[in-house]
């Protein structure tokens, strides 16, 4: 519904495409309805927008350490499988789990470096999303890498060892903690 | 459990966007197509069907399989919707099978559509990103190609694959495409421009990713008795696999690999499995599907696999996970030109000429190129898997160059992110 701007072709530059439409109350109808399966589809926008009151459940003490500044994980106690990202039960056997206090000091498993992303987080691009290990600790934990040059990519930040570092005022969400690099 | 055999196959154009339809619209399309490419069939002969569909975000709209349904004219007859991420496609095939294998149903439709163009690209990477853990993986910075890029980083660091031997499957993909005009994305590329175009997670450019599509597509699948009447060229379902892992990829476990038939514990000696490198579930849903279908020996057995290839990266992993070589080859592998189409020039060299083609993968040019309305994805592997195996590649794409002369058996793999859902189906020619 939104016009396509008249271009010179040969014009490298491009309006940027947006999504505001333009509000529309009729449109031309054929006599001969024989015509109507040549017309064109409408597009008609429809907002969409809910607040969720997301329960963290069981998973609720690893929020509230990290507004405390710890970083908990799980343990069976049965058969002794650590969990980096906490689950209350186990995995592997399906006891239930206790939290422990994970280090804060950690090694780099493997990251990445996010250009693009999805719509939420486009403003924050280029981003380091890093997963993260501890020695004895049988999972990992995502997060975030702040600190080097995003244009500076390279192997070597697999194993680096890294440090955890809290924002001050807890937003109650995984971001609530980070990584830099503690070497 | 009785034979199942794929009788028909149909599929919509995929493209960027098609507002001339609805979902419906897409799904009957797709539906249509295989329905009039077995004339004998009818309307009534159909006594049960499976729908696909990946997001409800995406349309709306809940319950978009019985609408789809409805609008092809099967109901009262049993009906269901398959969901389960990209392996949605897959999952509804092997649904079908269950259907047909256990004398519930004579004559089975599975379909899958998607319409992604409802949204744009970057809050459609918003839903897809919500297949994440809400909790601990959404909030940090959701987006699947990160997730994806974070396995191959390790998969770079354990075995010293390259982001030029990804490329190569790009390149390879594409120029399939070439030849199938159903693809949305038909192009000649080289290695440096797959390099050289935009970073969107390191180490993967905008043209190691797969790109959003509306689309559907349908198969057809019978017992034996019905195929008989249906098609002088029916193709025998030979074995199914499904296999599953842990959401967050952050839980998978260090472990030992299950083994193929033509794998020894000892070529995984110092091996953690399967970490963040590779799919256990795709090794699972290969190994039951290889089981099913008395396959020892993948690479010679096999003589094409359509796989689900959302990243370049993907592909490598699978070609491990699906034993074509062993864990920690699959970057050399696709630089050996093992898995390209003899007949098309890719621009690149190959090491050993006489290895090029053993076991053509994605010769359709894959989600790469043909895009990946997601619902429909892992059908649309079956349809074109379909037609290769019946030898009516040409008649179907007006075009030859991507019939593998001769194939007796295929394989699809249909794939879910991160490696959650991952099911194999084994496909023999059976006339
Ligand atoms: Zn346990």
């Amino acid at each position: 519904m939104a016009n396509k701007p008249n271009l010179n072709p040969e014009a490298a530059a491009k309006i940027e495409e947006t999504e505001e439409g333009t509000v529309l109350f009729n449109v031309p109808f054929p006599k001969d309805l024989s015509q109507l399966k040549e017309m064109s589809p409408i597009l008609v926008k429809q907002p969409y927008q809910i607040d969720y009151l997301h329960s963290y459940g069981q998973d609720s003490p690893f929020f509230a350490g990290l507004a405390n500044k710890k970083l908990l994980g799980t343990k069976c106690p049965k058969c002794g499988y650590t969990y980096g990202t906490p689950r209350l039960h186990c995995m592997m056997c399906g006891a239930e789990c206790d939290w422990f206090e994970l280090p804060q000091e950690a090694r780099i498993h493997t990251f990445t470096v996010c250009h693009f992303g999805s719509q939420e987080f486009l403003p924050q691009c280029p981003f380091i999303l890093i997963q993260v290990e501890w020695d004895g600790v049988d999972t990992l934990f995502l997060s975030r890498l702040v600190g080097p040059d995003p244009n500076e990519a390279t192997l070597d930040w697999v194993g680096r060892k890294i440090r955890a570092r809290f924002l001050r005022l807890s937003k109650f969400k995984p971001t609530d903690v980070y990584f830099v690099f503690a070497d | 459990m009785r034979p199942v055999y794929m009788v028909s196959g149909g599929i919509s154009k995929f493209a960027k966007a098609r507002p001339d339809r609805t979902f419906q619209g897409l799904a009957k399309e797709a539906f249509d197509y295989a329905m009039n490419d077995v004339p004998e069939l009818t309307l009534d002969m159909i006594d049960a069907s499976v729908s696909s569909y990946f997001s409800d975000h995406f349309q709306r709209q809940l319950m978009s399989g019985i609408m789809a349904t409805d609008y092809l004219g099967l109901c009262p007859k049993p009906a269901r919707r398959i969901e389960g991420g990209g392996a949605t496609g897959g999952l509804c095939i092997q649904s079908a099978w269950e259907m047909i294998a256990s004398g519930r149903s004579e004559v089975c439709a599975a379909y899958g559509f998607e319409t992604m163009s409802h949204v744009n690209t970057w809050k459609g990477n918003e839903f897809i990103a919500l297949a994440s853990d809400v909790s601990f993986d959404y909030p940090v910075g959701g987006f699947y190609t990160g997730y994806y890029a974070m396995m191959v980083v390790r998969h770079m660091q354990e075995y010293g694959t390259t982001p030029e031997q990804l490329a190569a499957v790009s390149v390879k993909n594409h120029a399939n495409a070439f030849h199938n005009p159903y693809a949305q994305k038909r192009m000649k590329l080289t290695i440096e421009d797959v390099r050289n175009a935009p970073m969107v997670a390191w180490p993967l450019t905008r043209l190691d990713v797969c790109v959003m599509s509306d689309g559907a597509a349908c198969v057809i699948l019978a017992s034996e008795e019905a195929a008989k009447k249906l098609t002088d060229k029916p193709v025998l379902i030979r074995g199914v696999g499904t296999g599953t892992d842990a959401m967050r990829m952050a839980d998978r476990p260090h472990l030992k690999v299950p083994l193929l038939p033509n794998e020894k514990e000892e070529d995984y000696k110092d091996l953690k499995y399967p970490g963040v490198h590779s799919f256990r579930a795709g090794r699972m849903a290969s190994k039951q599907a290889y089981e099913h279908a008395g396959i020892k020996d993948p690479l010679k057995e096999i003589d094409f696999i359509e796989l689900h290839d959302a990243y370049t990266s993907s592909e490598i992993q699978t070609y491990e996970d699906m034993g074509l070589c062993k864990y920690g080859e699959g970057g050399e592998f696709a630089a050996s030109g093992k898995p390209f189409l003899k007949n098309i020039d890719y621009g690149l060299e190959f090491p050993d000429k006489s290895q090029v083609g053993l076991c053509p993968v994605n010769p359709s040019g894959g989600l790469i190129a043909c895009g990946h309305p997601v619902g429909a994805t892992g059908i649309m592997q079956g349809v074109f898997a379909l037609w290769q195996l019946q030898g009516t590649i040409e008649k179907h794409l007006n075009d030859k160059t991507i019939q593998i002369p001769d194939a007796k058996v295929g394989a699809i793999h249909s794939h879910a992110g991160t490696g959650t859902y991952v099911t194999v189906s084994i496909l023999e020619k059976a006339f």
